[in-house]
Protein backbone atom coordinates (compact mmCIF):
# COMPACT_ATOMS: atom_id res chain seq x y z
CA UNK A 1 0.00 0.00 0.00
CA UNK A 2 1.26 3.47 -0.83
CA UNK A 3 2.25 5.80 1.95
CA UNK A 4 -0.83 7.63 3.18
CA UNK A 5 -1.28 11.10 1.79
CA UNK A 6 -1.62 13.84 4.40
CA UNK A 7 -5.38 13.77 4.00
CA UNK A 8 -5.60 10.10 5.12
CA UNK A 9 -3.76 10.75 8.38
CA UNK A 10 -5.53 10.26 11.67
CA UNK A 11 -7.35 13.44 12.66
CA UNK A 12 -5.43 15.71 15.01
CA UNK A 13 -6.23 15.26 18.68
CA UNK A 14 -8.58 17.95 19.90
CA UNK A 15 -7.31 19.08 23.29
CA UNK A 16 -9.54 21.34 25.36
CA UNK A 17 -7.90 23.95 27.60
CA UNK A 18 -9.96 25.39 30.41
CA UNK A 19 -9.75 29.02 29.30
CA UNK A 20 -11.38 30.88 32.18
CA UNK A 21 -8.13 32.25 33.62
CA UNK A 22 -4.44 31.42 33.71
CA UNK A 23 -1.68 30.52 31.27
CA UNK A 24 -4.02 29.20 28.58
CA UNK A 25 -1.97 30.47 25.63
CA UNK A 26 1.18 28.71 26.79
CA UNK A 27 -0.66 25.36 26.91
CA UNK A 28 -2.27 26.05 23.54
CA UNK A 29 1.16 26.75 22.02
CA UNK A 30 2.53 23.52 23.52
CA UNK A 31 -0.34 21.44 22.10
CA UNK A 32 -0.03 23.04 18.66
CA UNK A 33 3.72 22.38 18.68
CA UNK A 34 3.20 18.62 19.04
CA UNK A 35 0.51 18.42 16.38
CA UNK A 36 -2.65 18.68 18.49
CA UNK A 37 -5.49 21.14 18.06
CA UNK A 38 -6.11 23.33 21.14
CA UNK A 39 -9.73 24.26 21.86
CA UNK A 40 -10.82 26.87 24.44
CA UNK A 41 -13.23 25.55 27.06
CA UNK A 42 -15.26 28.11 28.99
CA UNK A 43 -18.78 26.65 28.98
CA UNK A 44 -20.07 23.05 29.29
CA UNK A 45 -20.94 22.88 25.58
CA UNK A 46 -17.26 23.44 24.70
CA UNK A 47 -16.38 19.96 26.02
CA UNK A 48 -18.23 18.20 23.19
CA UNK A 49 -15.97 16.26 20.83
CA UNK A 50 -12.72 16.73 22.77
CA UNK A 51 -10.10 13.97 23.13
CA UNK A 52 -8.37 15.40 26.23
CA UNK A 53 -8.52 18.36 28.59
CA UNK A 54 -5.94 20.61 30.25
CA UNK A 55 -6.55 22.60 33.44
CA UNK A 56 -3.88 25.32 33.26
CA UNK A 57 -1.88 27.23 35.86
CA UNK A 58 -3.39 30.35 37.38
CA UNK A 59 -5.31 31.05 40.57
CA UNK A 60 -7.38 28.10 41.72
CA UNK A 61 -9.80 30.26 43.77
CA UNK A 62 -10.57 32.35 40.68
CA UNK A 63 -11.04 29.30 38.48
CA UNK A 64 -13.29 27.66 41.10
CA UNK A 65 -15.55 30.71 40.95
CA UNK A 66 -15.73 30.71 37.17
CA UNK A 67 -16.24 26.93 36.98
CA UNK A 68 -19.23 27.11 39.31
CA UNK A 69 -20.88 30.17 37.81
CA UNK A 70 -21.59 28.34 34.53
CA UNK A 71 -21.93 24.80 35.90
CA UNK A 72 -18.71 23.18 34.62
CA UNK A 73 -18.01 20.81 37.54
CA UNK A 74 -20.34 17.96 36.58
CA UNK A 75 -19.61 18.13 32.83
CA UNK A 76 -15.85 17.93 33.52
CA UNK A 77 -16.36 14.99 35.90
CA UNK A 78 -18.50 13.24 33.28
CA UNK A 79 -15.78 13.93 30.69
CA UNK A 80 -13.22 12.24 32.99
CA UNK A 81 -15.59 9.34 33.71
CA UNK A 82 -15.77 8.75 29.97
CA UNK A 83 -12.05 7.93 30.10
CA UNK A 84 -10.59 10.96 28.36
CA UNK A 85 -7.24 12.06 29.83
CA UNK A 86 -6.96 15.28 31.84
CA UNK A 87 -3.75 17.16 32.68
CA UNK A 88 -3.74 19.69 35.52
CA UNK A 89 -0.71 21.94 36.11
CA UNK A 90 -0.27 23.86 39.39
CA UNK A 91 -3.72 25.42 39.95
CA UNK A 92 -5.03 22.64 37.69
CA UNK A 93 -3.65 20.07 40.14
CA UNK A 94 -5.52 21.82 42.96
CA UNK A 95 -8.76 21.70 40.94
CA UNK A 96 -8.32 17.95 40.37
CA UNK A 97 -7.50 17.01 43.98
CA UNK A 98 -9.96 15.14 46.20
CA UNK A 99 -8.73 17.03 49.28
CA UNK A 100 -7.12 20.44 49.96
CA UNK A 101 -4.93 20.65 53.06
CA UNK A 102 -6.01 24.04 54.44
CA UNK A 103 -9.67 23.02 54.55
CA UNK A 104 -10.85 24.55 51.26
CA UNK A 105 -13.60 22.53 49.61
CA UNK A 106 -12.28 20.37 46.78
CA UNK A 107 -13.46 21.30 43.27
CA UNK A 108 -13.43 18.29 40.91
CA UNK A 109 -12.22 15.52 43.23
CA UNK A 110 -10.90 13.41 40.35
CA UNK A 111 -7.46 12.66 41.82
CA UNK A 112 -7.16 10.79 45.11
CA UNK A 113 -4.60 13.06 46.76
CA UNK A 114 -4.43 15.86 49.30
CA UNK A 115 -2.71 19.00 47.99
CA UNK A 116 -1.23 21.84 49.96
CA UNK A 117 -1.55 25.21 48.23
CA UNK A 118 1.42 27.64 48.13
CA UNK A 119 3.47 24.89 49.78
CA UNK A 120 6.84 26.53 49.08
CA UNK A 121 5.79 30.00 50.26
CA UNK A 122 5.21 33.26 48.43
CA UNK A 123 6.49 34.49 45.05
CA UNK A 124 10.01 35.07 46.46
CA UNK A 125 10.22 31.29 46.95
CA UNK A 126 9.17 30.45 43.39
CA UNK A 127 11.97 28.49 41.73
CA UNK A 128 13.29 26.40 38.85
CA UNK A 129 15.02 23.03 39.18
CA UNK A 130 15.85 19.92 37.16
CA UNK A 131 13.64 16.97 38.07
CA UNK A 132 14.09 13.27 37.68
CA UNK A 133 10.97 11.83 36.01
CA UNK A 134 11.83 8.20 35.13
CA UNK A 135 8.47 7.64 33.39
CA UNK A 136 9.48 10.29 30.84
CA UNK A 137 13.01 8.99 30.27
CA UNK A 138 16.47 9.43 31.75
CA UNK A 139 16.88 13.06 30.68
CA UNK A 140 15.95 15.40 33.58
CA UNK A 141 12.85 17.53 33.15
CA UNK A 142 13.23 21.22 33.96
CA UNK A 143 10.46 22.30 36.34
CA UNK A 144 9.24 25.87 36.91
CA UNK A 145 7.45 26.20 40.26
CA UNK A 146 5.42 29.37 40.83
CA UNK A 147 3.73 29.68 44.21
CA UNK A 148 3.40 25.95 43.68
CA UNK A 149 1.39 23.32 45.55
CA UNK A 150 2.65 19.87 46.60
CA UNK A 151 0.90 16.57 47.16
CA UNK A 152 0.85 16.08 50.93
CA UNK A 153 -1.05 12.75 51.02
CA UNK A 154 -1.42 10.05 48.41
CA UNK A 155 -4.49 7.87 47.97
CA UNK A 156 -4.29 4.27 46.76
CA UNK A 157 -3.67 3.75 43.08
CA UNK A 158 -1.90 7.07 42.58
CA UNK A 159 1.44 6.69 40.83
CA UNK A 160 4.18 9.18 41.74
CA UNK A 161 6.08 10.36 38.65
CA UNK A 162 8.40 12.86 40.38
CA UNK A 163 9.31 14.11 43.85
CA UNK A 164 10.91 17.33 45.11
CA UNK A 165 14.10 17.60 47.21
CA UNK A 166 12.07 16.78 50.32
CA UNK A 167 10.62 13.66 48.66
CA UNK A 168 7.17 15.21 48.33
CA UNK A 169 5.25 14.17 45.19
CA UNK A 170 5.10 16.92 42.55
CA UNK A 171 3.93 14.90 39.53
CA UNK A 172 1.33 12.15 39.81
CA UNK A 173 -0.87 9.98 37.65
CA UNK A 174 -4.04 8.05 38.49
CA UNK A 175 -5.60 6.28 35.50
CA UNK A 176 -6.53 9.00 33.00
CA UNK A 177 -5.68 11.87 35.37
CA UNK A 178 -2.22 13.47 35.20
CA UNK A 179 -1.11 16.36 37.42
CA UNK A 180 2.06 18.40 37.99
CA UNK A 181 2.82 21.00 40.66
CA UNK A 182 5.12 22.73 38.14
CA UNK A 183 4.47 24.29 34.73
CA UNK A 184 5.62 22.15 31.78
CA UNK A 185 3.91 24.74 29.55
CA UNK A 186 6.52 27.36 30.54
CA UNK A 187 9.51 25.39 29.23
CA UNK A 188 10.25 24.01 25.77
CA UNK A 189 10.35 20.32 26.83
CA UNK A 190 7.10 18.81 25.54
CA UNK A 191 7.28 15.37 27.19
CA UNK A 192 4.42 15.98 29.64
CA UNK A 193 2.09 17.21 26.89
CA UNK A 194 3.10 14.27 24.67
CA UNK A 195 2.28 11.89 27.51
CA UNK A 196 -1.20 13.44 27.68
CA UNK A 197 -1.73 12.80 23.96
CA UNK A 198 -0.43 9.23 24.33
CA UNK A 199 -3.02 8.62 27.06
CA UNK A 200 -5.88 9.29 24.61
CA UNK A 201 -7.71 6.03 23.98
CA UNK A 202 -5.66 4.06 26.54
CA UNK B 1 16.13 17.81 42.47
CA UNK B 2 19.57 19.22 41.97
CA UNK B 3 20.18 22.98 41.95
CA UNK B 4 17.32 25.23 42.84
CA UNK B 5 17.24 28.73 41.41
CA UNK B 6 14.80 31.25 42.85
CA UNK B 7 13.66 34.64 41.54
CA UNK B 8 14.63 33.93 37.93
CA UNK B 9 13.27 35.87 34.97
CA UNK B 10 11.14 32.80 34.13
CA UNK B 11 9.54 32.69 37.59
CA UNK B 12 8.91 36.46 37.49
CA UNK B 13 7.28 36.51 34.05
CA UNK B 14 5.70 33.16 34.90
CA UNK B 15 3.70 34.69 37.75
CA UNK B 16 2.53 37.43 35.38
CA UNK B 17 1.39 34.72 32.93
CA UNK B 18 -0.54 33.00 35.74
CA UNK B 19 -2.51 36.22 36.28
CA UNK B 20 -3.70 36.29 32.65
CA UNK B 21 -7.44 36.45 32.13
CA UNK B 22 -7.94 37.57 35.73
CA UNK B 23 -8.77 40.77 37.55
CA UNK B 24 -6.38 42.52 39.96
CA UNK B 25 -8.38 44.59 42.42
CA UNK B 26 -7.31 47.59 44.53
CA UNK B 27 -8.18 47.05 48.21
CA UNK B 28 -7.61 49.29 51.24
CA UNK B 29 -8.56 46.90 54.08
CA UNK B 30 -8.26 43.19 54.88
CA UNK B 31 -12.06 42.87 54.61
CA UNK B 32 -12.04 44.32 51.12
CA UNK B 33 -9.23 41.90 50.22
CA UNK B 34 -11.34 38.95 51.38
CA UNK B 35 -14.33 40.21 49.45
CA UNK B 36 -12.14 40.57 46.34
CA UNK B 37 -10.81 37.03 46.71
CA UNK B 38 -14.31 35.59 47.19
CA UNK B 39 -15.52 37.49 44.14
CA UNK B 40 -12.78 35.83 42.06
CA UNK B 41 -9.95 38.37 41.97
CA UNK B 42 -6.71 36.83 40.76
CA UNK B 43 -4.64 39.17 42.97
CA UNK B 44 -5.14 42.24 45.13
CA UNK B 45 -3.27 45.55 45.19
CA UNK B 46 -2.84 46.66 48.82
CA UNK B 47 -3.24 50.44 49.13
CA UNK B 48 -4.07 53.05 51.76
CA UNK B 49 -6.28 54.95 49.34
CA UNK B 50 -7.75 54.04 45.96
CA UNK B 51 -6.67 56.40 43.16
CA UNK B 52 -9.89 58.48 43.17
CA UNK B 53 -9.27 59.26 46.86
CA UNK B 54 -5.59 59.97 46.19
CA UNK B 55 -6.84 62.56 43.70
CA UNK B 56 -9.19 64.12 46.26
CA UNK B 57 -6.72 63.95 49.15
CA UNK B 58 -3.93 65.67 47.25
CA UNK B 59 -0.47 66.09 48.76
CA UNK B 60 2.30 63.53 48.34
CA UNK B 61 1.09 59.94 47.82
CA UNK B 62 3.58 57.36 49.17
CA UNK B 63 3.96 53.61 49.70
CA UNK B 64 1.34 52.17 52.10
CA UNK B 65 2.04 51.45 55.76
CA UNK B 66 3.63 47.97 56.06
CA UNK B 67 1.06 47.15 58.76
CA UNK B 68 -1.77 47.45 56.22
CA UNK B 69 0.16 45.31 53.71
CA UNK B 70 0.79 42.62 56.35
CA UNK B 71 -2.90 42.57 57.33
CA UNK B 72 -3.93 42.12 53.73
CA UNK B 73 -1.30 39.42 53.16
CA UNK B 74 -2.63 37.54 56.18
CA UNK B 75 -6.24 37.81 54.98
CA UNK B 76 -5.96 36.18 51.54
CA UNK B 77 -4.22 33.28 49.76
CA UNK B 78 -4.07 34.97 46.33
CA UNK B 79 -1.01 37.08 45.36
CA UNK B 80 -0.69 40.49 47.03
CA UNK B 81 0.79 43.45 45.14
CA UNK B 82 1.79 46.84 46.51
CA UNK B 83 2.83 50.14 44.98
CA UNK B 84 6.03 52.12 45.35
CA UNK B 85 6.81 55.56 43.95
CA UNK B 86 8.55 55.79 40.57
CA UNK B 87 12.30 55.64 41.20
CA UNK B 88 11.93 55.05 44.95
CA UNK B 89 14.44 52.24 45.45
CA UNK B 90 14.06 52.22 49.24
CA UNK B 91 10.27 51.82 49.15
CA UNK B 92 10.77 48.92 46.73
CA UNK B 93 13.34 47.34 49.09
CA UNK B 94 10.84 47.61 51.95
CA UNK B 95 8.09 45.99 49.87
CA UNK B 96 10.46 43.17 48.92
CA UNK B 97 11.32 42.72 52.59
CA UNK B 98 7.58 42.41 53.27
CA UNK B 99 7.50 39.60 50.68
CA UNK B 100 4.76 41.06 48.53
CA UNK B 101 4.28 38.99 45.36
CA UNK B 102 4.52 41.88 42.86
CA UNK B 103 5.63 45.52 43.13
CA UNK B 104 3.86 48.16 41.05
CA UNK B 105 6.23 51.06 40.34
CA UNK B 106 3.28 53.34 39.93
CA UNK B 107 2.46 56.78 38.55
CA UNK B 108 -0.55 56.79 40.89
CA UNK B 109 1.88 57.69 43.69
CA UNK B 110 3.95 60.89 43.58
CA UNK B 111 7.18 60.21 41.66
CA UNK B 112 10.43 60.18 43.67
CA UNK B 113 12.74 60.53 40.68
CA UNK B 114 11.99 62.57 37.57
CA UNK B 115 14.69 60.94 35.47
CA UNK B 116 15.25 57.34 36.54
CA UNK B 117 12.97 54.42 37.09
CA UNK B 118 14.06 51.62 39.43
CA UNK B 119 16.58 49.05 38.09
CA UNK B 120 14.13 46.21 38.53
CA UNK B 121 16.61 43.50 37.53
CA UNK B 122 18.29 44.13 40.89
CA UNK B 123 15.22 42.90 42.79
CA UNK B 124 14.02 39.39 43.52
CA UNK B 125 10.35 40.37 43.48
CA UNK B 126 8.78 40.88 40.04
CA UNK B 127 7.66 44.40 39.01
CA UNK B 128 4.77 45.74 36.98
CA UNK B 129 5.02 49.19 35.36
CA UNK B 130 2.62 51.43 33.47
CA UNK B 131 3.00 52.76 29.94
CA UNK B 132 1.25 55.06 27.51
CA UNK B 133 2.89 53.80 24.34
CA UNK B 134 5.23 51.14 23.01
CA UNK B 135 8.46 53.03 23.72
CA UNK B 136 7.57 53.45 27.38
CA UNK B 137 6.59 49.76 27.62
CA UNK B 138 9.90 48.62 26.10
CA UNK B 139 11.98 50.95 28.29
CA UNK B 140 10.30 49.48 31.38
CA UNK B 141 10.92 45.93 30.15
CA UNK B 142 14.53 46.90 29.56
CA UNK B 143 14.75 47.96 33.21
CA UNK B 144 13.34 44.58 34.25
CA UNK B 145 9.53 44.91 34.44
CA UNK B 146 8.02 41.40 34.23
CA UNK B 147 4.57 42.72 33.46
CA UNK B 148 3.32 45.83 31.64
CA UNK B 149 0.02 47.59 32.11
CA UNK B 150 -1.23 50.47 30.07
CA UNK B 151 -1.72 53.43 32.41
CA UNK B 152 -5.09 54.84 31.48
CA UNK B 153 -6.03 57.65 33.85
CA UNK B 154 -6.41 56.15 37.33
CA UNK B 155 -9.24 57.19 39.60
CA UNK B 156 -11.46 58.57 36.83
CA UNK B 157 -13.75 55.65 35.98
CA UNK B 158 -13.23 56.88 32.42
CA UNK B 159 -11.89 54.29 30.00
CA UNK B 160 -10.85 56.69 27.24
CA UNK B 161 -7.17 56.98 28.25
CA UNK B 162 -6.78 53.22 28.75
CA UNK B 163 -8.10 52.74 25.22
CA UNK B 164 -5.75 55.39 23.83
CA UNK B 165 -2.73 53.77 25.50
CA UNK B 166 -3.61 50.19 24.55
CA UNK B 167 -4.20 51.18 20.93
CA UNK B 168 -0.87 53.04 20.92
CA UNK B 169 0.97 49.96 22.18
CA UNK B 170 -0.65 47.47 19.80
CA UNK B 171 -0.31 49.83 16.83
CA UNK B 172 3.36 50.28 17.66
CA UNK B 173 3.87 46.52 17.79
CA UNK B 174 2.15 46.02 14.41
CA UNK B 175 4.46 48.63 12.90
CA UNK B 176 7.56 46.96 14.35
CA UNK B 177 6.45 43.53 13.18
CA UNK B 178 6.19 44.83 9.62
CA UNK B 179 9.72 46.27 9.53
CA UNK B 180 12.84 44.91 7.85
CA UNK B 181 15.63 43.98 10.24
CA UNK B 182 17.74 46.96 9.16
CA UNK B 183 14.88 49.32 10.01
CA UNK B 184 14.79 48.23 13.65
CA UNK B 185 17.91 50.28 14.55
CA UNK B 186 16.14 53.53 13.71
CA UNK B 187 12.96 52.25 15.34
CA UNK B 188 14.82 51.58 18.58
CA UNK B 189 16.25 55.10 18.45
CA UNK B 190 12.80 56.60 17.92
CA UNK B 191 11.24 54.45 20.62
CA UNK B 192 14.18 55.26 22.94
CA UNK B 193 14.22 51.58 23.84
CA UNK B 194 16.93 48.86 23.96
CA UNK B 195 17.56 47.32 20.54
CA UNK B 196 17.45 43.71 21.74
CA UNK B 197 13.99 44.19 23.23
CA UNK B 198 12.79 46.02 20.12
CA UNK B 199 14.02 43.07 18.01
CA UNK B 200 12.40 40.54 20.32
CA UNK B 201 9.07 42.38 20.16
CA UNK B 202 9.22 42.63 16.37
CA UNK B 203 9.85 38.88 16.09
CA UNK B 204 7.17 37.87 18.59
CA UNK B 205 4.58 40.32 17.30
CA UNK B 206 3.77 41.07 20.93
CA UNK B 207 5.52 42.30 24.06
CA UNK B 208 7.98 39.80 25.56
CA UNK B 209 6.02 40.02 28.84
CA UNK B 210 2.24 40.00 29.41
CA UNK B 211 0.34 43.21 28.71
CA UNK B 212 -2.53 44.16 31.01
CA UNK B 213 -4.71 47.23 31.21
CA UNK B 214 -5.36 49.70 34.04
CA UNK B 215 -6.73 53.14 34.78
CA UNK B 216 -10.42 53.79 34.25
CA UNK B 217 -11.99 50.31 34.19
CA UNK B 218 -15.34 50.71 36.00
CA UNK B 219 -17.80 48.29 34.36
CA UNK B 220 -17.86 44.73 32.98
CA UNK B 221 -18.12 46.23 29.50
CA UNK B 222 -14.92 48.24 30.11
CA UNK B 223 -13.10 45.01 31.02
CA UNK B 224 -14.35 43.30 27.87
CA UNK B 225 -13.39 46.31 25.75
CA UNK B 226 -9.81 46.25 27.02
CA UNK B 227 -9.49 42.51 26.40
CA UNK B 228 -10.84 42.97 22.87
CA UNK B 229 -8.16 45.61 22.28
CA UNK B 230 -5.43 43.20 23.37
CA UNK B 231 -5.16 43.35 27.17
CA UNK B 232 -4.62 39.91 28.71
CA UNK B 233 -6.04 41.07 32.05
CA UNK B 234 -7.30 44.16 33.84
CA UNK B 235 -6.45 46.08 37.00
CA UNK B 236 -9.50 47.65 38.61
CA UNK B 237 -8.88 50.44 41.10
CA UNK B 238 -11.64 52.71 42.30
CA UNK B 239 -14.21 51.05 40.02
CA UNK B 240 -15.17 48.37 42.51
CA UNK B 241 -15.16 49.84 45.99
CA UNK B 242 -16.42 53.25 44.83
CA UNK B 243 -19.51 51.67 43.27
CA UNK B 244 -22.87 51.22 44.99
CA UNK B 245 -22.57 47.40 45.21
CA UNK B 246 -18.86 46.46 45.30
CA UNK B 247 -19.38 42.71 45.55
CA UNK B 248 -21.77 42.59 42.60
CA UNK B 249 -19.50 44.78 40.49
CA UNK B 250 -16.43 42.73 41.44
CA UNK B 251 -18.08 39.44 40.44
CA UNK B 252 -19.43 40.92 37.23
CA UNK B 253 -16.02 42.28 36.17
CA UNK B 254 -14.41 38.88 36.88
CA UNK B 255 -17.03 37.17 34.69
CA UNK B 256 -16.69 39.78 31.95
CA UNK B 257 -12.89 39.45 31.89
CA UNK B 258 -13.11 35.65 31.49
CA UNK B 259 -16.01 35.69 29.00
CA UNK B 260 -14.90 38.90 27.27
CA UNK B 261 -16.03 37.82 23.79
CA UNK B 262 -19.43 36.40 24.78
CA UNK B 263 -22.01 39.19 24.45
CA UNK B 264 -24.76 37.02 25.94
CA UNK B 265 -22.83 36.63 29.21
CA UNK B 266 -21.70 40.28 29.14
CA UNK B 267 -25.34 41.40 28.93
CA UNK B 268 -26.28 39.08 31.78
CA UNK B 269 -23.52 40.19 34.15
CA UNK B 270 -24.00 43.89 33.34
CA UNK B 271 -27.62 43.77 34.50
CA UNK B 272 -28.72 45.33 37.79
CA UNK B 273 -25.32 46.33 39.15
CA UNK B 274 -26.54 49.58 40.70
CA UNK B 275 -24.71 52.88 40.44
CA UNK B 276 -21.14 52.54 39.11
CA UNK B 277 -18.43 54.83 40.48
CA UNK B 278 -19.00 58.46 39.59
CA UNK B 279 -16.71 59.10 36.65
CA UNK B 280 -14.54 62.07 35.74
CA UNK B 281 -14.46 63.64 32.31
CA UNK B 282 -10.81 64.04 31.30
CA UNK B 283 -11.22 67.69 30.30
CA UNK B 284 -12.16 68.41 33.95
CA UNK B 285 -8.68 67.34 35.07
CA UNK B 286 -5.92 69.96 34.73
CA UNK B 287 -2.80 68.68 32.96
CA UNK B 288 -0.70 68.90 36.14
CA UNK B 289 -3.13 66.51 37.86
CA UNK B 290 -2.97 63.85 35.13
CA UNK B 291 -1.34 60.80 36.65
CA UNK B 292 -0.53 59.15 33.32
CA UNK B 293 1.94 61.92 32.46
CA UNK B 294 4.20 60.78 35.29
CA UNK B 295 6.99 58.40 34.27
CA UNK B 296 9.48 58.76 31.44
Amino acid sequence: MAAPSPIDRAPRSRVGILALQGDVREHADAIREIGGEPVSVRLPRDLVGLDALILPGGESTTMRNLIDRYGLREPIRAFADGGAPILGTCAGMILLAARIANGDEPVLGLLDVTVRRNAYGRQLDSFEADLSVPALGAEPLHGVFIRAPVVSELGGGVEVLARDADERPIAVRQGNILATAFHPELTSDRRVHRLLLEMIGQ
Amino acid sequence: MATIETSTWTTKVGLARMLSGGVIMDVVTADQAKLAQEAGAVAVMALERVPSDIRKFGGVARMSDPKLIEEIKAAVSIPVMAKCRIGHIAEAQILQQLEVDFIDESEVLTPADEEHHIDKHEFRVPFVCGCRDLGEALRRIGEGAALIRTKGEAGTGNIVEAVRHMRAVTRGIRELAGMRDDELYAAAKELRAPLDIVRQTATLGELPVPNFSAGGVATPADASLMRQLGAQSVFVGSGIFKSEHPERVARAIVMATAHWDNAEILAEVSTGLGEPMHGLELSEIPAEERLALRGW
